[in-house]
């Protein structure tokens, strides 16, 4: 359901703002969404002041270094630093993307703005709950259907069909895509979403999956997969450069021709 | 574990943080103009019907609907009209599997746009 208000428990204030690094000269201000879930207080928006003449080239860098000298309390997820595990997908400067591909550089404005994903349950500071997320990508079972007997050594795949995957298998599931959708925003709970959807056609023209008809089937749905009205903002914001919106527009092409 | 007692999760902020996207944007103007052109169906049709009723009532919805602030409704129903039929052929295009590069999909938002204004001009010039 449309609701372009946050509940009450979500309003954003005013925070603290943090002291200025000493003697520093080049200071770029963050302003930075926290929420604790221990103190019962609303979320706030606290702002702090790096030292970028002695801060690394990514956003990640700059939240690493916050939390070791400025405030330890500060949460966010990151493991690889290299766009790879999805781990660190937030919103910076109003789209959400990776903080360790995404450059200082990059950043439109003056003062970096980061939030959590949108539209998602806070489970601290800038780490979203991507448990219902998760569940919708185990639902388009992302596994490899069979139904002929196993071959004695692997399933083969021509190079040209093989080809049909890329593109789509580069996918790290940082859920940037599927929390940038307006449709997902206002329907997450019945519609798969951009990322879940980009999976299921992974699947779907996987030349060795015998499941395309069943796969169809399960998406042939008014909310699972029409709720998608090609508003494109999973193929802008996605950091790795995917189209999951050219992906969900070639299912519902398939729906079309499998009854025509 | 010990008495753990959570406070009900916050939702992060979403449609107000959000940069505007331009094919959002055109996604949304879409369905706006769809809706507002009902609107101008109903006066279309309620000043064919008074033409119907009677002359008297006929000279009431023509006088509405030719005042300044009919020619302003009318005008701006033409642009959501050429705006529409624009967005709805781009629509077709997608639906096709065409046009679903972002940049392509880009160029074609701002042909929408500028295309309905450009059509609108023209049309007030023919009528």
């Amino acid at each position: 359901m449309v609701q372009l208000t946050l509940p009450k428990n979500s309003r954003v204030r005013t925070g603290k703002t943090w002291p200025k690094p000493e003697g520093a000269t080049n200071v770029r201000k963050f302003q930075i969404y926290r929420w604790n879930p221990d103190d019962g207080e609303n979320p706030r928006v606290d702002s702090y002041f790096v030292d970028m003449d002695k801060c690394g080239p990514m956003i990640l860098d700059a939240l690493i270094k916050i939390k070791n000298e400025i405030d330890p309390t500060l949460t966010f997820r990151r493991s690889c630093r290299e766009g790879i595990c999805g781990s660190c997908a937030m919103n910076i400067d109003g789209i959400n993307t990776l903080a360790c591909i995404y450059g200082m550089d990059e950043v439109k404005s003056a003062t970096v703005k980061i939030y959590p994903l949108p539209h998602m349950p806070v489970v601290k500071d800038l780490i979203p709950d991507l448990t219902h997320f998760y569940a919708q990508h185990a639902s388009i079972m992302p596994w490899l259907e069979t139904k002929t007997n196993r071959p004695a050594k692997e399933w083969k795949q021509s190079i040209e069909d093989r080809k049909k995957l890329d593109g789509l298998y580069e996918c790290v599931m940082c859920a940037s895509c599927s929390t940038s959708c307006p449709s997902y925003w206002w329907n997450s709970d019945k519609y798969l979403g951009p990322a879940a959807l980009l999976h299921a056609y992974r699947w779907i023209i996987d030349s060795r999956d015998e499941a395309t008809g069943e796969r169809l089937d399960e998406l042939e749905d008014p909310f699972k997969l029409y709720r998608c009205h090609t508003i494109m903002n999973c193929t802008k914001t996605c950091p790795k450069g995917l189209n999951p919106a050219a992906a969900i527009a070639e299912i519902k092409r398939m729906m079309v021709n499998r009854t025509v | 574990m010990a008495d753990v007692k959570k406070a009900e999760r916050p939702l992060s902020p979403h449609i107000l943080i959000y940069r505007p996207q331009l094919t959002a944007i055109t996604s949304i103007l879409t369905r706006i103009t769809g809706n507002a052109l009902i609107v101008s169906v109903v006066l279309v049709v309620w000043w064919l019907l008074a033409a119907a009723t009677s002359a008297e009532y006929y000279a009431l919805a023509d006088a509405v609907l030719t005042s300044w602030f009919g020619d302003l409704v009318m005008t701006l129903s033409v642009l959501g009209l050429w705006y529409h039929y624009l967005a709805g052929l781009r629509h077709l295009a997608f639906d096709a599997g065409k046009g679903m590069d972002l940049p392509t999909a880009e160029k074609l938002g701002w042909a929408c746009l500028i295309g309905s204004v450009v059509l609108t001009v023209l049309t007030l010039i023919i009528v």
